[in-house]
């Protein structure tokens, strides 16, 4: 057949309309599902996502929120069964593992070259053990220590405490005057871990305690976690009265609604009172050692990074996603949006709470004993922590008999403890 | 020959759907949880056979034996109490209410209503009023003058299992209510004629004629009741957490079984325990299944005819 030019053009329009048509289908609306845990934050991430369209606007997001404590079922269940989300929130440390151990999520780190400039203690959040990869962009990192209510202080003519003994008049003050010292109860294991998590570092001292007990150098037995628990339990005479039937959201009413001076809590709690009282004013500070001069303390954990789903059948538009999170642009939005620390390099924060966190989270910040090291087992430290806590505040069991269950606990698992 | 054998059983055929649905639904899952309890696990990745170890740790292995043996315990307490309940309140109502007098239907339904709520909603509602701070039940105690006993039920070791059992007894009543006077209606009016003719009291024809022929009523309502306690695990989800708070008190078998599958639900997730969990799950079938086959077979024997 001879090449005319009329077929010639004929076939170059028939070419160039199949192109056109191909490239048109693929930016056609691809769109992608967002498991998550945070039911609260669904207005914050149609804002990011419709952020995210004016830069691609062909992939569509559906954001999809569980309930927090069912979440982690939902989720692994589906996955099991082939199924999920394209991009899933993920949990961290010992909440992430098990997901990426089973091949369900995908490595980032080759992938995301933006990843390479966060901190290391904020990728171990999202790091397989085993194999040292990065399996989600980390996004948000939280603290705890103790929140104030800066009016009552006010009222009370006092300031942030310099030392133990401060803290303790303060609340013999606070008592005395009227108001619940601490909004903290114990019906509700896990508020105990974040009591544990704003007193105990100060006193079994940071990031030292932390390394030898990570590495099996000590085990709980020892004397320095001994007398951080007992610190807290010289709280006690400061807690709501019948403070063992006491729940979270009990907790968080009580410090919004300004009948509490002090809270130990995290700073994920800002965000909720802002909306539940705005005129609520609050400070912040590390609980005091014995003295001025001696080293402070506080918790800091990953809460949260974003991953993909290893099944999914966008993987491209999905990395797209990741990468865009793990930008400034996003960072800073997420900071100020969720009033939260955002894990990204480099983000500017305008709130002067979190401002005064991120200052000191260099010097006095250490990871969150429990969560960080000892959740990649059943029973979790923290779950041993929370119940055995619950049993010493509600006079169940001694201290000592806290303690041997703590450790027997974990021996059962922890492989460090049985070296 | 052929097609005579296919029409006389040309009904298996029609049994197909039927059997798929509960070799899908019933066999397979409980085989295959059989199955995952013989295996090592690492998180969700199946590991080696190991035939059973993960019983052994289960029941031997400290904190699990400690855990599991507790559990055990509270679903004999929660049986027990929700048991005796039953069987005095439930019946004493039924009988109350087979006499037909005015205003008893109303009270019927009103015993019934909370059966037919969400276990969700009666956990939530129940978590209100028990609230030690706000909660109406303390304050309701305070101004009939008996403040001093006004606690936190569900905060304290000593009381969170009695107040879940509580809870658990006012929504499950009238369910036992409604087949005890069904069984008190089916009893015909000449056995209690022959009664008084042979000069016997209320009371005595309430243990000669009554009890025994309600008996089988009782009977089937207590086992039902076994098999449900031994398998719940929402109501203390909703208002203890998957640990059984405070301090393991309200912990049942249910509760630590979950708790060991899906990792600890407020701690914001750990791996759980694929294999002790199938194990734990095991174990449970084989506690209902024993207990009822005897229940069953002794019900059999306990039935009278006059």
């Amino acid at each position: 057949m001879r090449l005319t030019k009329k077929t010639f053009v004929v076939s170059m329009m028939v070419l160039a309309l199949t192109l056109l048509l191909v490239s048109s289908g693929m930016a056609e609306n691809v769109k992608l599902t967002f498991w998550s845990w945070r039911t609260e934050d669904v207005e914050a991430y149609e804002q990011f996502i419709s952020e995210f369209n004016q830069i691609h606007p062909h992939i569509e997001i559906e954001f999809i929120p569980y309930r927090n404590t069912e979440y982690n079922t939902i989720l692994a269940t589906s996955l099991q069964g082939g199924a999920g989300p394209d991009i899933i929130h993920l949990r961290t440390y010992g909440g992430m593992e098990p997901l990426a151990q089973a091949g369900y999520l995908v490595p980032l780190d080759d992938k995301i070259e933006a990843l390479q400039d966060f901190r290391s203690d904020v990728l171990l959040g999202a790091t397989l053990r085993e194999d040292g990869r990065v399996y989600g962009v980390p996004v948000v990192e939280q603290t705890v220590l103790v929140l104030y209510n800066k009016a009552i202080f006010r009222d009370l003519g006092v300031e942030e405490p310099q030392t133990w003994d401060e803290l303790v008049a303060i609340a013999a003050k606070a008592k005395a005057a009227g108001y619940i010292p601490f909004a903290n109860g114990s019906k509700e294991g896990w508020t105990l871990e974040t009591f544990f998590g704003a007193v105990a570092p100060t006193f079994y001292g940071g990031g030292s305690f932390f390394d030898e007990i990570t590495s099996g150098q000590v085990d709980f037995t020892d004397s320095r976690f001994r007398s951080a628990i007992e610190k807290m339990l010289e709280l006690r005479p400061y807690l709501p009265d019948d403070y063992v039937g006491v729940g979270y959201t009990d907790m968080q009413m009580m410090f919004a609604q300004e009948m509490a001076a002090m809270f130990l809590a995290g700073s994920y709690e800002f965000g909720t009172f802002a909306q539940m009282n705005p005129d609520l004013e609050i400070g912040v500070f590390i609980v005091p050692n014995l003295e001025a001069n001696q080293d402070k303390y506080f918790s800091m954990y990953v809460d949260a990074s974003y991953g993909m789903n290893a099944n999914t059948k966008h993987p491209e538009e999905v990395l797209e996603f990741l990468k865009w999170t793990a930008t400034k642009e996003f960072g800073t939005l997420y900071a100020n949006t969720l009033q939260v620390l955002s894990v990204v390099p480099g983000i500017e924060i305008s709130d002067p709470l979190l401002q005064k966190i991120v200052s000191l989270l260099g010097d006095h910040a250490t990871s969150y004993l429990m969560l960080t090291a000892f959740r990649y087992g059943t029973p979790s430290g923290s779950t041993l922590l929370q119940n055995e806590l619950q049993g010493v505040f509600g006079d169940t069991i001694t201290l000592d008999q806290a303690i041997e269950n703590i450790q027997t606990g974990l021996e059962s698992w922890y492989e460090p403890f049985n070296k | 020959m052929a097609k005579r054998w296919a029409q006389k059983h040309i009904y298996l055929f029609f049994l197909l759907p039927g059997l798929l649905i509960y070799v899908l639904f019933m066999v397979y899952p409980l085989t295959s949880a059989i199955g995952y309890s013989l295996y090592s696990w690492d998180g969700m990745v199946k590991g080696v056979f190991q035939g059973l170890e993960n019983f052994k740790v289960v029941l031997t292995q400290n904190p699990y034996n400690i855990r599991f043996w507790s559990a055990f315990r509270h679903n004999w307490i929660f049986f027990g109490i929700t048991f005796l309940l039953q069987s005095t309140l439930g019946l004493f109502f039924a009988t109350l209410f087979t006499r037909e007098k005015k205003g008893y239907n109303l009270l019927q339904a009103a015993y019934f209503a909370p059966y037919t709520l969400s276990m969700v909603v009666v956990g939530f509602l129940w978590l209100l009023l028990l609230n030690p701070t706000w909660g109406p039940f303390n304050k309701g105690l305070r101004l009939i003058g008996l403040g001093h006993h006004a606690k936190s039920w569900l905060g304290q070791t000593g009381t969170a299992l009695y107040s879940i059992v509580f809870v658990n007894a006012w929504r499950w009543l009238g369910f036992p209510i409604l087949v005890f006077k069904a069984g008190l209606q089916g009893i015909s009016d000449e056995y209690y004629e022959a009664a008084k003719v042979d000069g016997a009291n209320a009371w005595q024809a309430f243990i000669r004629v009554t009890l025994p022929l309600v008996l089988p009523n009782i009977g089937m309502v207590t086992i039902l009741t076994f098999i449900w306690i031994f398998n719940t695990f929402d109501l203390v989800f909703i208002m203890q957490g998957s640990s059984g708070n405070p301090y393991y008190s309200t912990d049942l078998l249910g509760t630590f079984f979950y708790r060991t599958a899906f990792g600890d639900s407020t701690t914001g997730g750990e791996p759980g325990q694929t294999g002790i969990a199938s194990a734990i799950a095991v174990l449970m079938f084989l506690i209902i299944s024993f207990v009822s086959y005897f229940g069953i077979r002794s019900l059999r024997k306990s039935e009278v005819e006059y």
